[in-house]
Formats: structure tokens, sequence, C-alpha cells
């Protein structure tokens, strides 16, 4: 009652609020039911905290940003030094519904930053074109979610440009970004982590950032790089995820883990928002069954880096992936397969995958479906007495 | 009643259009897309005391009679046509009146097209080519369309607008090594055959998934437009690739974000064994563009200076005004839709003749030139002896070639080569050193 309540508040509060939420405020009020909090309005609090990276210092002065300005700071960035780069997508032009290109539009002009039809599909094919035609394209997908529709054009098309004209043309420059992840609320169709269906094509690039110092320097990456990427944006970080970022440009190598934290006992793998989750686990194992975790974070799904990880796995023996997506054909089956072949006789336990259950991502169970640091912590307790 | 007048009104501005536009006439149609445009961008303050409609989705009249609007099937858009069946003008303010020497070469172009289709698709029979497709009957869109574009405008094809490379000049050796695969193909051997690429021609090199381009014409067009230096798109697919989700996606980008590209449907009749009447039920593919709020022709495919006019009018108003035009040219595929299919089995005979022997796109310019002493029996029999030699040679040369290095499977997945490939690499190379003799090494260069 109270969350129903703060929303015909905030609905109040808004600029186009108009008589019908009074209304819904004044019945609330009158309601006899409706007085008192009750068991079953308990918001639920999110199951990570997130951990800020620290201040870089070799990329020049920082600002305070959250994950939507991050990512503007690099658009801006792009805009400004490639006369060719245009940004497009379902309401971009007004700031977009994240709020990733705010001020874009009236900065750089409106045929740099626009909205196109709804229409996926379209999207993503015409980026490809922009980019063939040699322009920088960086296309937006409203909702990662909302993606397949463009899965033709991303999988047969965008990936295989370059093999199948024996290098006349490619669309490396095209990026797409999309918000993904779960976000509390999200349920069937604006949770989705689909990473590992675009894992399963070469020629594509797919990153995901842990927080907005890492977002920018990726996306900057991404967008230059000759090859077409997808960029996974973590929803949930948008707003709550604030750190020191770079205002000039900057760029974090693709294909490369970054250990996070170095460990003996267990490698603790994951990308995204997973990441956070991990390191609370690893800072809990620590502190209750005595054991270090080597936490590292991916990054870049495709190309992945083997080597950091097989060379963790080789000193740890034991391996622990983590990720949202259903666990069945997830990322971690490939990470864990091709582990085993390199790593086979290091390993002190199965690897073990702590992932979202093989069901579509629910709304009101959402608490019990995601992959939260109990469950990693029960893993690495039983890897670890194997 | 006044239902059917304002939309009358609608469909008469688009026929009106439309015979604007076989007219050549363009003035009055740029004054009507200023009065389009106009609407559109200024959006007046909302005023209920008006007894106009107010919506931001459409600007229209009021009407208090129920009536549902007709499609108009029955009589169609008109097809604009030059030519008569036998190659004789019918107005003559119509003709282009190109050089001879320009003719000439249209028609020595359809007929080397042609006789390179002969001998390619019998080659695959003979199993010496793995597929093929012909273009037999669909020369003249090719040529026509070609001609009347600019060199440097980027073509996005389907699969079946080999005229417009070869119309560019596109050596036959380079279509040869294509179908061949050999290590003289610029794909490197990756692609099925018939999926031409070159970069120096500006033509993108041809997927398999149909209407994938459609859409990426429309944004090449826009970067194209951004860059202001004269250059159109073109964008060719058959009326079966017009159905899908990518067609619809591609019309409306372009025209929403003004783009200037010349969409070219080739209706042939057949999506291989659908005929057009399993494919839509509207008034073909031109129909559709009024509904993108694109300016749309049908044209006669086989009339070669029809489909001419009409792409050099479309590419002279799409870069000057910046928008898509449509173009459907209709014609009939005579081949079979590949080397996998049997037409046949779902045409008759008849049917197929009817339109080799008495609707011929070849046949009907060999008239307009024979006419005017441009070309005589000698000519058409040494050419054809002339062009069956050329074609037998590159054929020749195309079949001796090695086929490219295996280490080319490996290379262009990315611009640059990951650790995780080479090590495939490295694999397989091991792997073809120990069972060599399984392996057809000889075929390919080292």
């Amino acid at each position: 009652m109270a969350a129903a309540a703060r929303l015909f508040i905030r609905g109040a509060n808004s600029k186009l609020s108009i008589a019908p939420s009074s209304l819904g405020v004044t019945l609330l009020k009158l309601s006899p039911n409706c007085s008192s909090r009750t068991k079953t309005q308990r918001r639920h609090a999110t199951h990570f905290t997130f951990q800020p990276d620290p201040v870089p210092s070799q990329y020049g002065p920082t600002q305070k940003m959250n994950l939507f300005q991050s990512i503007t700071s690099a658009l801006d960035n792009t805009l400004a030094s490639d006369p060719t780069a245009v940004i497009f997508g379902e309401d971009v032009a007004f700031g977009g519904v994240f709020r990733c290109t705010v001020g874009l539009r009236d900065k750089y002009g409106k045929d740099r930053v626009f909205n196109t039809p709804l229409c996926e599909q379209g999207i993503v094919g015409f980026g490809i074109g922009v980019a063939v035609a040699g322009a920088t394209a960086i296309a937006e997908i409203q909702f990662a979610d909302y993606i397949f529709p463009a899965f033709d054009q991303i999988v047969n098309e965008a990936a295989k440009y370059r093999y199948r004209s024996g290098n006349l043309f490619d669309c490396g420059n095209l990026t797409i970004r999309a918000p993904w992840g779960c976000v509390g609320h999200g349920a069937l169709y604006h949770s989705q982590s689909p990473e590992a269906f675009f894992a399963h094509c070469p020629g594509l690039k797919i990153v995901i950032p842990r927080g907005p110092i890492q977002a920018k320097g990726l996306l900057l990456s991404c967008i230059a790089d000759k090859n077409p990427c997808i960029f996974f944006e973590p929803k949930i970080l948008y707003r709550a995820a604030v750190e020191q970022v770079p205002e000039e440009h900057y760029t974090i190598p693709l294909s490369q883990a970054e250990i996070l934290q170095e460990g003996s006992d267990v490698t603790l793998v994951s990308w995204g928002t997973q990441i956070h989750v991990l390191k609370e686990v690893a800072s809990m194992a620590q502190e209750k069954l005595g054991v270090s975790c080597e936490v590292i974070d991916l990054q870049t799904i495709l190309p992945w880096d083997i080597e950091t990880i097989c060379k963790s796995v080789v000193k740890t023996g034991r391996l622990l992936i983590s990720h949202e997506a259903p666990v069945t054909g997830g990322f971690a089956a490939e990470i864990s397969s091709t582990v085993q072949e390199e790593c086979f006789l290091n390993l002190e336990a199965p690897i073990s995958r702590v992932c979202g259950y093989d069901t579509p991502f629910p709304h009101i169970f959402e608490p019990f479906y995601t992959p939260d640091k109990w469950k990693c912590f029960e893993a690495i307790k039983k890897m670890i007495n194997y | 009643m006044a239902a059917v007048s304002s939309m009358s009104k609608m469909y008469g501005l688009c026929f009106h259009a439309v015979r604007q536009t076989a007219g050549l006439k363009a003035s009055r149609l740029l004054q009507r897309r200023g009065f389009r445009v106009t609407v559109v961008q200024l959006q007046q303050p909302f005023d209920s005391s008006l007894e106009k409609p107010q919506f931001p989705g459409a600007s229209a009249e009021f009407v208090d009679q129920l009536e549902f609007i007709q499609p108009n099937v029955i009589s169609g858009i008109p097809v604009y046509r030059v030519m008569d069946r036998q190659g004789n003008i019918i107005n003559p303010s119509q003709d282009p009146q190109l050089s001879k020497e320009t003719v000439l070469n249209f028609y020595q172009k359809m007929t080397l097209l042609n006789t390179m289709d002969r001998i390619l698709y019998e080659s695959q029979r003979q199993g010496r080519i793995s597929f093929y497709m012909t273009n037999y009957g669909e020369e003249g869109t090719h040529i026509g369309s070609a001609a009347a574009l600019d060199p440097n405008d980027l073509v996005f094809g389907q699969y079946r607008e080999a005229g417009v490379l070869m119309y560019r000049g596109f050596p036959l050796d380079h279509f040869m090594a294509q179908c061949y695969a050999n290590a003289d193909d610029l794909g490197k051997g990756r692609q099925m055959p018939v999926h031409y690429g070159s970069k120096d021609l500006n033509f993108v090199t041809i997927s398999s998934p149909l209407a994938t381009q459609i859409p990426q014409a429309a944004g090449a067009a826009y970067a194209v437009k951004r860059e202001n230096i004269n250059r159109a798109v073109i964008c060719y697919f058959g009326e079966g690739a017009a159905s899908e989700g990518d067609a619809h996606a591609g019309f409306n980008f372009s025209a929403t974000l003004e783009c200037p590209l010349i969409f070219f449907c080739r209706n042939n009749g057949y999506a291989i064994s659908t005929p057009t009447d399993e494919q839509y039920r509207g008034d073909g593919i031109a129909a559709r563009g009024p509904g993108y709020g694109m300016l749309s022709i049908r044209v006669d495919g086989n009339d070669v200076f029809a489909v001419y006019n009409a792409t050099k009018e479309a590419r002279r108003r799409a870069v000057a005004e910046n928008q898509p035009f449509l173009i459907e040219a209709m014609t009939y595929r005579i081949g079979h839709h590949s080397t996998s299919d049997d037409s046949s089995a779902y045409r008759s005979v008849d049917e197929v003749n009817y339109w080799d022997k008495q609707d011929h796109p070849i046949s009907r310019l060999r008239h307009y030139m024979t006419a005017r002493g441009w070309w005589s029996e000698d000519d058409e029999r040494s050419w054809r002896k002339q062009s069956r030699k050329t074609v037998m040679e590159a054929f020749e040369r195309a079949e001796r070639r090695l086929k490219p290095n295996p280490e080319l499977l490996f290379t262009d997945v990315y611009q640059e080569m990951t650790p995780s490939l080479n090590k495939q690499r490295e694999s397989l190379w091991r792997h073809v050193q120990q069972y060599k003799e399984h392996y057809p090494l000889d075929l390919y260069e080292k």
C-alpha cells in the first residue's frame, strides 16, 4: 500500500499530472483497508551493493557521473571527435528512456541524433547500412529484451559482412547499445540478459561493463573497434552506480578480463551487475570460511579472454561462474567447457555455475530467481568441501 | 460519399503524381511535397473550437458517411512504357534519344549476360560449379537502371542483378572466379555462386537472406546524404522479398529519415514457385509506396528505355530532394529460380514461351536498333560468335585456376585474427598434415 501511495504521490508531483491522480490519492485515503502498511507490500531491497572503482588517475580530470551519464559522456566525446558519427533508435532524440542521450541532439544537431520508427530490425539494418557507407553508427535498442527482431540482421548480416565479402565490405563502424539485466521489477521483458544468443555468432563482439568508468572506456573501445559490437548496459546500475569518471576520451581494451581482487582458493567469474554480488561473496567467503577468492570481471563476452581465466584456475583449482541469464546454454557453459579442457588436472572440484533458472524471468518471484550472494556463497562452500 | 470522394482525391493525387512523373514534369510534384512537409512540421496548437480533426497522427477532414476505402486492385497503377512489344517508340517525347554507341552497349551487355548465363547454367548441370541463377527475361531491368545511375552510386542487390555489375564493367573473369570459388574470387571463395560483390564498382556483396539489404540501403543513403556529394543509393529486390518485414522497415525508415534512395522492385511473377496472387492481395508493390509517403511508379521492366527514364528521373530527384522513390519494374522470370529448381512443376511451358518469344527485353531493343539501321544480321552473327568466344575463354581460365588457400577459411571473421581462431587454424593444419590423403589439398593454393 505504501508503494502504491508513493506511486500516486510521485504522479501528483509530475508535470503531466491532472485530475485523475488526485482522485486516486483521495480514494486510497478513504479506503479502510489501505490505512496501514501490510506485510505483503514491502518493497524488496536490491540483491547487491554497488562497489565503485577507485578514481582513475591516468585518464585526466574526472567528474562524478552515474552510469547513464558516463554513457552520455562517451557519446558526447564521439560526436565531438568523429563528424560522421550518428546516434539513432527509439526515443533517443529527447534524451532516451534512460537519459543516455540527454542534450546530444541540441548540441550536435537533429541529423546526428534522431529518432527512428519503432522497428528493431530496421534500426539495426539501417545501422549496418550507415556503417557500410563509412560512417560511425551507434544504434540504440530500447531494451535488450527487444533485440530479437534484429537477430537476423545482427547474426546473418552484421557479423558476416566482412567474411562473406572477402573483406571488400564490412560494418565495423556499427555499435549497438541496449539496456540489459534485472532491475528488480522488470519481469520477462525488461530483465533479460541475451548475451549467450550472440556469443554463438562469430564476427560479433559483445561487451558488458560493471560500472561507469568501465562503461565509458569500453563503449569508446567498441565504437573505435573495426568490428560490429553489441554493448549491453546493466540498467539497474544506470542511477545506482556512481563513480569518478574521466571527462575526456579514453579506452579500455576489449577481450581483456580484469582481475579485481586476487585470491588463491577459488576463481569467481562474472560480468555486469553480478560482479558486485561476487565482490560481496568474496568478502563473505573470506570472513566466514577463511577462503581467498580471486574475482574476475570478464567484460568482453566475445571474443573472451580465455588466457586470464585459465591462468587463474590453474592457480586456484576452483571455478565459479555466475550470471543472471538461465543456466542452460548460458555463457557460463562455454567458460566451463573450455576451462575443463584446458585445466582439467588442475581442478579440485567440478566447475560451479550459479545462474538464473531455466524459466522466463519472473516478476514477483525475482528475489528467488536471482543468483544472489547466498547461492554463490553456498556454491563456494560445496566446492571447498568437495 | 464524402469518404469516397476524399479518398479518391488522395488516390487521385497519387495517380496524378504517377502520371506527372511519367510525363517527367517535376515542378507540380515539388509543390505537393512542399505542402506535405509544411503540414507535418507546422503543428498548429490544438483548437477544439474548429471542426477540423486535431489528431497529431493524421490531418484530414471529418466525414459522416460510413464507407470503407476500396483497394484499387482491378484498375491499378498503370504501367509506364516507351516502346511497344515490337520495339516501336509510342510517344516520341519519351524516347531518351540515346546515342547509337550507348544503345549498342545496352544490347551487347544484355546479350553478353544472356550468353554467360547459358554457359554457367550448363556448367552447373555438368557438375563444374555447385549452383547458378540465371537472369533470363530480366536483362532490361538491370541494364536500363544501371545505365541511369552514376558509377559512384551505391548498389544493394538481392541476387538477380548480375546485369548491373556487367554494365558497370565487372570482368567476365571475376564473375567466373566467384562462381568457381577459385583463387581469383574477390570474395575469397566464401560464398555460393552468384553472390558477387565489388568495392571498385560500388556493388555491395550479395547475401542470401532476402530483403536484408533494404533497410541497409536506407542507412547507407542516410550516410551518403550527410556527405553531400551528389551520390545516390539503389536497392534491388523481388516482389517476393517485398513481403519480408525488412522491406517494410526499409521503406518506412527511408521515408521518415528522408534518404536519397531508389527502391527498385523486380516483379517477375514468381518467388520460386509462389505466384504473385499468393504473395500479395493488393496492387503489387508500387501501391505500397504511397502508404509510406513515397513517390512510386510502375514500369514495363522489359522496356529498357522505360526503365532507364524512370530510374534517371528518380535518381535526379532523390538526390535533389532527399526522398526515396519506389520503382516497380514488371517483368517475367523466364528461367527457373535456380539450378535447384524445375519450374515446369508449377507453370506451363506455353506461359514461359510467350514471354521468351513475344515480350523479351533483348528482342524489343533489337527491333529498335534494326529499325534505325544500327544493327544487321551480320552484326548479330559476329557479335554472338565473339561474345560466346570471350565467355568460353574466361570459363576455361576459371576452370583451370586453383581454389584459394584454406588459410582463408579463418581470416576476415574479425578485422584482426583472434588467439582462439589462431589456435583453431593451427589445429586444422596439424590435422590435415596427419590425414592429408583424405583432404583435396591439390585443388587448393598452397
